[in-house]
């Protein structure tokens, strides 16, 4: 029976491969996710043969009250809360590789039996990271719903607590390896890894909270795979390593979006900096262009392509649906309509193309960074909605610019660019854009969602 | 380090890699499903949950476990559901309006 359970975890771990796999193309992924589901399922229903597990009822009373709340979490949940759901679920995930870790460790104690050192380390392990993925998860949702403050919390030596935490957390838990018993000093390990958590996010900014959750993702693969080592189940191991590997390397892509090292975001406060003031006197006397709706539209009207480069500013709008209505009605006309995302364009990675997805845009139109510069020169019109760092020359000009490095979309080299935005306050890190000084650009001030309805409406009477 | 010690890091190790290989061919217009998605798989605590909750050692561990299992299956349950909410909102073509 050992043999069969075991067989199952790697028939469900394949599964989570091949699902991950068929992630590859948004044509296969929902398939892929199906497999990764049944994959699940056979893990569950095989646990249940476990010879260790002598009643049930607890089982099915947790699961009915956790699958209640996950498939209602699910339904309700916005498109435009995505972030916060996900930093929820690392948090839920990370909190049951600490209750786990816990529950052995009272078990073993109870027995009386010295831990096998193995056993022990792992143990620790768990609840470090189990607890700092609870912890932290909850603070960086709570930043992203804007319950919390989502201004960096700074304060002196922080780093210095940091590291004393973290060194006193491991030292009780190499302590409890040579002198076992102590439920005092386990207890306070538990509550030092849950200060831990929320000690290293607060620093972090509201800005900076797409890399945050990647992290956390990474940190509840990597909690799931400690809890494995714990039990030495296989199937826990393999499936934690996935998703620690899968967290890892979004952390890197949005760190290299941002242009920023891992330790900067991390240790950074960024955000709490004010923005390099520069230079704006030079670029005022330039002066900008001002358009209105009707010349806007006639610009896209008789336009053969068109480049939408959206950013947050469009889905805090929620004028996803005015863009798509937009581009359908240029379409119609003949005008070639592509989506240009920004790795950072929102809340989290891929976030952009979630909202689009909801708004019905299909995405073979939406393309990303590396594969839409090169097509901005052959372009006849962009329109910015909602951006900006990410659409900033100054990324590519100018070396004493704050984000100078990082990459952009090219949107300048295009014919034309219209710029939808509120005002002209320069944005989050208050750096002046160059962009909205060029004499190719023209502005449309205004509210996003009702600009669109205009445009829209113009285009219509062309 | 015992023996079963080394062939679980070995297990690991391997396992990294692999991820490595399947998430970098993972576009980028995906990767908010992929987050929510391996955060399903992450609930494979769900595991050790049940084991912990069942086994009827003590009560404060059943506690525990009973808690971790709902942990788990709320990050099970709604990592796929949320996650195949967004799949299928990714479309080739637009539909027509409903």
């Amino acid at each position: 029976m050992a043999d069969f359970i075991e067989l199952a975890y790697l028939v469900a771990a394949v599964l989570f491969i091949v699902g991950l796999k068929r992630l590859a193309s948004p044509a296969t992924a929902r398939n892929g996710n199906f497999l990764s589901a049944v994959g699940m399922l056979i893990a569950i229903v095989a646990t249940l043969f476990d010879r260790q597990i002598v009643s049930f009822q607890w089982i099915v009373v947790g699961g009915m009250i956790g699958s209640a709340l996950g498939l209602w979490m699910a339904r309700a949940v916005k498109m435009t809360a995505m972030p916060q759901m996900v930093g929820i679920l690392n948090g839920f995930g990370g909190g049951a590789s600490q209750l786990v870790a816990a529950a052995v460790w009272h078990r073993l104690s109870q027995t009386g039996v010295l831990l096998p050192t193995d056993t022990a380390v792992s143990i620790y392990a768990s609840t470090l990271i189990g607890g700092v993925t609870f912890s932290g998860s909850m603070i960086a949702a709570g930043k992203l719903q804007e319950i919390i403050p989502g201004r960096p919390v700074l304060f002196r030596f922080q780093h210095l607590l940091n590291l004393i935490l973290l060194v006193a957390g491991a030292g009780m838990g190499a302590f409890l390896l040579i002198s076992p018993g102590h439920p005092g000093l386990f207890i306070a390990m538990n509550v030092m890894a849950l200060v831990l958590g929320v000690m290293l996010v607060i620093p972090i900014g509201g800005a900076d909270m797409p890399v945050v959750i990647c992290l956390l993702n990474s940190y509840s693969g990597l909690a799931a795979a400690t809890t494995g080592f714990v039990i030495a189940n296989h199937g826990l191991i393999i499936s934690g390593a996935l998703v620690g590997a899968s967290g890892i390397i979004l952390t890197q892509i949005m760190c290299r979006a941002m242009n920023r090292s891992f330790a900067n975001v991390l240790f950074g406060g960024f955000g709490a900096q004010v923005g390099v003031a520069g230079d704006h006197r030079g670029l005022a006397a330039r002066g900008i262009r001002e358009t209105t709706a009707e010349d806007a539209a006639l610009m896209l009207g008789y336009a053969r392509s068109l480049i939408v480069a959206p950013g947050y500013g469009l889905a805090v709008a929620q004028a996803q649906h005015q863009v798509r209505n937009l581009a359908d009605l240029l379409e119609k006309r003949g005008v070639t309509v592509k989506y240009a995302i920004h790795p950072v364009a929102g809340r989290m990675p891929g976030h952009m193309n979630v909202l689009l997805a909801e708004a019905n845009v299909p995405y073979t139109q939406l393309y990303d960074l590396d594969d839409i510069n090169p097509e901005f020169e052959r372009t006849d019109v962009v329109l910015v909605v909602g951006a900006n760092d990410v659409v900033n020359p100054a990324a590519r000009n100018s070396p004493n610019s704050p984000i100078y490095g990082m990459p952009i979309l090219d949107v300048d080299k295009a014919r034309n660019v219209i710029v939808l935005k509120r005002s002209m306050n320069p944005g989050f890190a208050g750096i002046e854009n160059e962009l909205f000084y060029n004499e190719k650009t023209f502005m449309l001030f205004g509210d996003a969602k009702k600009s669109l309805t205009a445009l829209a409406s113009e285009v219509k009477e062309l | 380090m015992s023996e079963g010690l080394v062939i679980l890091l070995v297990i690991f190790v391997l396992a990294m890699f692999v991820g490595f290989e399947v998430i970098t061919k993972v576009p980028s217009t995906l990767h908010t499903p992929l987050m929510s998605g391996s955060n399903a798989i992450s609930g494979i605590t769900i595991i050790g949950s049940m084991v912990v909750a069942g086994m009827g050692a003590t009560t404060l561990a059943t506690v525990f476990g009973v808690i971790a299992v709902a942990f788990a299956m709320i990050n099970v349950v709604g990592g796929y559901a949320v996650t195949d909410r967004m799949l299928q909102m990714f479309k080739r073509k637009p539909e027509a309006e409903r």
